[in-house]
């Protein structure tokens, strides 16, 4: 017993450890350990963020310098407070308490003092900054914006927020990531990829050499520039046009389904969402619920088109063969839904398809409209067949487009009217509005210049999208250079074209003729209604135009939407109009136009209900 | 072997065990304290540079220790431990103080730590005295003297204060259970302990409750023809209640609050865990890093020198009391088990040099030498790995520190040394 005490003790020692290097050497080890070594920090060297470049080349995004003073809160020396504070352009209270924020997070380590000072601010510190030891400035990047304009499209770059966080293992915390528009959809080839330096920490937290002699790290990649469709002077052109009035805009190339120009009113300029300002912009903006500016009117208002639906009718009605384009009705300054009348403004009388779409008869389409459903025994297969030829022209559902957000619109289809009528208890007749496109139709802006440029194709398009060319491969996806065919057979479009050229030539439009230019377009004059304290009110009809030119050879497509612009010709068709005219001529020869759109606004429309005050719609205004 | 030279029949074993742990200490000493400026081993401003150096004196003591006759130390044993007791006095007066201990001399190029050499002579007089013929450990005025012998030196190295070093004379008690001191009195030490320990986990209360159930199981489930006196059983359980009481009092009035936090987080007394973390970051934050280290070495380890919390002096005394994490850390599970089984060898190989031996001096030194090297290595590594309480003990022949290397070595070549001569035993 005596002589075994000893060695049963080393014995049981001996197993005692192995039992609690076991555990933790096998059990609770993780081989992700090296994510939370405290003694290994990772240093980021950015590279530059890549310009993006307009359609012809020229920038309209660059970077700048800013300059962020910091300081090692340890290594100041005792200082002309007062000077300081001056030359930063802060106080001393704020001195104090950044002084005490950035010393409780860490003595030793650096800090944000003063971020983002001027070119002028930096200037004028440079040269003092030797007699404050323990601060230095440190460069970094900001987004840089040749153009006051297309703010919504270009997007903005923002520290990335925690989900992201959380879903990305690129990025980490404080780093700054597209959040809207281009910057978001093609973040990744913007950025680039950042370079990483391991480094190993000693317990304070101080370097102490790279990690495994740096075979782990790797060098930045430079982000790649864009080059995208927009056309920057047409771009800002319209911003100017669309002063003081709510809408979108979009113009596309119809042959390549390029958008030239994306326009929503109200817009502001995107340089306030860079530098010192930038929270106090973001808040303004982002809680402007009236006006919205970061509501990106071109793809996300879904008004009801109005009349530039009744040319898609049109051709549906030729493509089914249920009339020809001599085929005639009759208005009666209205048609008759059973025993009531409903009015039309075309002036009455026999309409054939050249007369009914240049005058925008609702008589005629709403027997057009009719003639499509009578064509099948059932309703339901009228609308299918309906259906089916307007959802081929890209409405009524995501377009697919390299824009990161969107909206569907709407095209109601037979579920849709089962469920708010009940089975079996519509016809044509109960949703006649579809005819002349109110009801239950909806679309963006980029959907009806998408279906315009359709129109101007003669029976197909190109998915619009924004990108032209990436870095020096310059190749973009290739289902953006895939044609998409509707429904329609080509022969069916010269009529309905006639008809739109028309509209210049005799029609609702005549007025806005460019000399030497074809335009075929199409006026909309919509109805539109809000619920104010629970009542609902008719304001002024929203103005909506669309049109593409030359006729022959189309360059440009555009759909103008204009809230409470009143009818189609007035302030859609003015800015359409211009907008062509510029594009495809370079200037402006009807400054009077010009002018009156630069001028007019109508802030007084938007002011209406909400002045708690009776008020009247649909006013002339001239 | 020829037998001739002082070499001749020395165990080669245990000098091949011996060579390979401080060839591995040195290696985690040198990964510890490498920084990238340094260039040569032989560097002596640099802290491995320094181990190699003293382990070179090492060895010049350990050619000593073998040229000298092997009876030298049975003769002197008394004299080494007078001037021993001497030198921990002289400390009262003449000491250097590092790191709040007074436990060195300066002499200049080296600081010399008395309480290390006091090892050695304790153990050698402790043999010295039971060996003699006179002696019989049985009778109770000869265990005082045993007891007086390996007392005198912890009491005198408490103050400086150095409870850790105070702490190892203890093992020299494992010398006198060889020997005949009843065996019993190690269990009734483990009892205190548990004692200790359930008191501050549990109170006095369910300890005297749980006693009471444990003696009425043993008094059901016994046999019937065995016959215990009711009397000296309940005497037990009153003596440990007092003892738990008093444990109570000791824990409350004697210890600082530095010992408590201690027993805190090694016993988890404490629950809040606001205030445990507290604790974590300053009594415990040297067992947290060096728990972290070991674990972070999984089962293969980082690798030599890429330890990244070794390098980044994550683990505080890491070349010293907490070597054994860096072996965690850049070795893995592999190296862990190497030395703990490397260390298990040497031990149950020097039982085995001490049970041959024919002169019981020899034999009694033995056990002495094998004793404080395994209460070292028991204290050392249990605290590291986080199963003792902090208590500051060097891990022998690893951890950094001129007096620990010698004076270990010396500690154990003399044995090694008389086990060489034990044929020439009886003289």
């Amino acid at each position: 017993m005596k002589k075994l005490l000893l060695s049963s003790i080393i014995v049981i020692i001996g197993f005692t450890f192995i039992g609690r290097l076991s555990y933790l050497q096998l059990f609770r080890f993780s081989p992700d350990q090296i994510l939370e070594d405290p003694a290994i920090k990772k240093i980021y060297d950015y590279p530059e963020r890549g310009y993006i470049y307009d359609r012809d080349g020229k920038l309209m995004v660059g970077n700048q310098p800013a300059y962020d003073v910091m300081v090692i809160p340890r290594e100041v020396k005792p200082l002309d407070t007062l000077e300081f504070c001056t030359l930063l352009g802060i106080d001393k209270a704020t001195f104090v308490s950044k002084m005490n924020v950035a010393r409780h997070y860490s003595p030793r380590l650096p800090s944000v003092l003063v971020p983002q000072l001027s070119k002028e601010d930096y200037a004028k510190l440079q040269e003092k900054m030797r007699h404050f030891t323990g601060f230095y400035i440190q460069k970094r990047s900001l987004r840089y914006y040749n153009t006051h304009s297309a703010a919504n499209v270009l997007g903005y770059i923002s520290e990335v927020n925690e989900w992201e966080l959380k879903n990305n293992p690129y990025y980490v915390a404080g780093e700054l990531k597209g959040h809207t528009g281009i910057e978001k959809q093609y973040e990744e080839e913007l950025r680039g990829r950042k370079g990483v330096k391991h480094i190993q920490k000693d317990r304070f937290n101080r370097d102490i050499g790279p990690y495994k002699e740096g075979r782990l790290d790797t060098l930045p990649m430079p982000g790649n520039e864009i080059q995208i469709t927009l056309d920057k002077e047409l771009q800002e052109y319209g911003e100017q046009l669309m002063h003081g009035k709510r809408g979108g805009v979009v113009a596309i190339e119809p042959k390549t389904g390029e958008i030239l120009a994306m326009i929503s009113g109200p817009t502001y300029d995107p340089a306030l969402l860079v530098g010192r300002e930038r929270s106090k912009n973001y808040s303004k903006l982002h809680y402007d619920s009236i006006a919205k500016p970061t509501w990106d009117r071109s793809i996300l208002a879904q008004p009801s088109p109005g009349s530039p639906f009744k040319t898609l009718n049109a051709l549906i009605a030729l493509q089914e063969g249920v009339v020809t384009p001599e085929t005639t009705f009759r208005c009666y300054h209205g048609f008759y839904v059973g025993n009531t009348l409903r009015g039309c403004h075309c002036g009455g009388g026999i309409k054939n398809m050249n007369s009914g779409i240049y005058e925008s008869c609702n008589a005629y389409f709403a027997g057009v409209f009719r003639k499509i459903y009578e064509k099948y025994p059932t309703t339901d297969q009228g609308m299918d067949a309906w259906e089916k030829h307007m959802k081929s022209f890209g409405l009524g559902g995501y377009l697919g487009t390299d824009l990161p957000t969107g909206a569907p619109g709407r095209i109601p289809d037979k579920t849709y009217y089962d469920k708010w009528y009940g089975d079996g208890r519509w016809a044509a007749s109960t949703i006649i509005s579809n005819s002349i496109g109110q009801g239950e139709i909806a679309a963006t802006p980029l959907q009806l210049a998408n279906m315009t440029a359709a129109i101007a194709n003669r029976g197909y398009f190109y998915t619009p999208h924004i990108i032209k060319k990436i870095g020096g491969s310059g190749a973009i996806d290739p289902k953006y250079t895939e044609p998409n065919y509707t429904t329609i057979d080509r022969k069916h479009f010269d009529p309905v074209i006639e008809g739109m050229a028309n509209v210049y030539q005799y029609g609702t439009a005549k007025w806005l003729k460019i000399p030497g230019v074809d335009i075929a377009g199409k006026t909309g004059t919509v109805e539109n209604f809000v619920r104010i304290d629970g009542e609902r009110m008719q304001l002024t009809d929203h103005s909506v135009f669309v049109c593409f030119a030359p006729v022959e050879n189309p360059q440009i497509a555009i759909a103008v939407y204009i809230e409470n612009g009143y009818f189609g010709a007035r302030y859609a068709g003015h800015i359409a109009s211009l907008l062509i005219e510029k594009y495809i001529n370079g200037e402006i020869t009807r400054t009077d136009l010009e002018k009156k759109m630069l001028e007019k606004t109508l802030e007084h429309e938007y002011a209406k209900p909400y002045s708690g005050e009776p008020f009247k719609i649909n006013q002339r205004e001239w | 072997m020829s037998g001739k030279g002082p070499f001749g029949r020395i165990d080669w074993i245990s000098v091949i065990l011996y060579l390979l742990l401080v060839f591995i200490g040195w290696i985690n000493i040198y990964s510890t304290s490498l920084t990238d400026s340094d260039g040569s081993i032989f560097d002596f401003s640099t802290l491995y540079g320094k181990q190699l150096f003293f382990f070179g004196i090492a060895v010049l003591g350990i050619i000593l220790v073998l040229f000298v006759e092997s009876n030298f130390f049975e003769r002197f044993s008394s004299i080494f431990y007078m001037v021993s007791i001497a030198l921990l006095l002289g400390l009262f007066v003449f000491g250097k103080t590092i790191a709040g201990a007074t436990s060195w001399y300066n002499l200049g190029f080296f600081n010399l730590q008395p309480s290390e050499l006091a090892k050695v002579a304790t153990a050698l007089a402790l043999a010295k005295f039971l060996s003699d013929i006179q002696t019989d450990i049985r009778t109770r005025k000869h265990q005082m003297y045993a007891l007086v012998i390996i007392l005198l030196p912890a009491l005198l190295i408490l103050p400086q204060p150095d409870p850790g070093s105070s702490l190892i004379y203890f093992s020299l008690f494992f010398v006198l259970f060889r020997e005949g001191f009843p065996i019993y009195y190690l269990g009734i030490l483990l009892v205190m302990v548990a004692l200790f320990a359930t008191t501050l986990m549990f109170g006095t209360v369910w300890v005297s409750i749980g006693l009471v159930i444990l003696a009425l199981l043993i008094y059901t489930f016994k046999k019937a023809s065995v016959k215990i006196p009711i009397l000296p059983v309940v005497g037990a359980i009153i003596v440990s209640i007092l003892f738990s009481l008093s444990v109570n009092l000791v824990f409350e009035h004697v210890f600082e609050q530095r010992h408590r936090d201690r027993f805190a987080l090694w016993l988890s007394l404490e629950k809040d865990e606001k205030k445990l973390e507290e604790i974590r970051k300053t009594i415990g934050y040297n067992t947290y890093q060096s728990e972290k280290a070991i674990e972070s070495g999984g089962f293969f380890g980082k690798g030599f020198l890429e330890g990244t919390r070794t390098k980044g002096d994550f683990v505080p005394e890491q070349h010293t009391d907490y070597i054994f994490s860096s072996v965690g850390e850049e070795w893995g599970f592999l190296g862990t088990m190497t030395v703990i089984l490397l260390f298990s060898i040497f031990f149950l190989r020097l039982i085995h040099l001490a049970e041959r031996q024919k002169s019981d001096f020899s034999r009694m030194y033995g056990y002495g030498v094998i004793s404080i090297l395994v209460f070292h290595y028991f204290i050392n590594i249990g605290m590291v790995i986080g199963l003792l309480p902090t208590i500051g003990v060097p891990l022998p022949f690893f951890s950094y520190g001129g007096s620990g290397l010698i004076f270990f070595s010396m500690l154990l070549f003399i044995f090694l040394k008389l086990d060489s001569n034990r044929l020439k035993d009886g003289i």
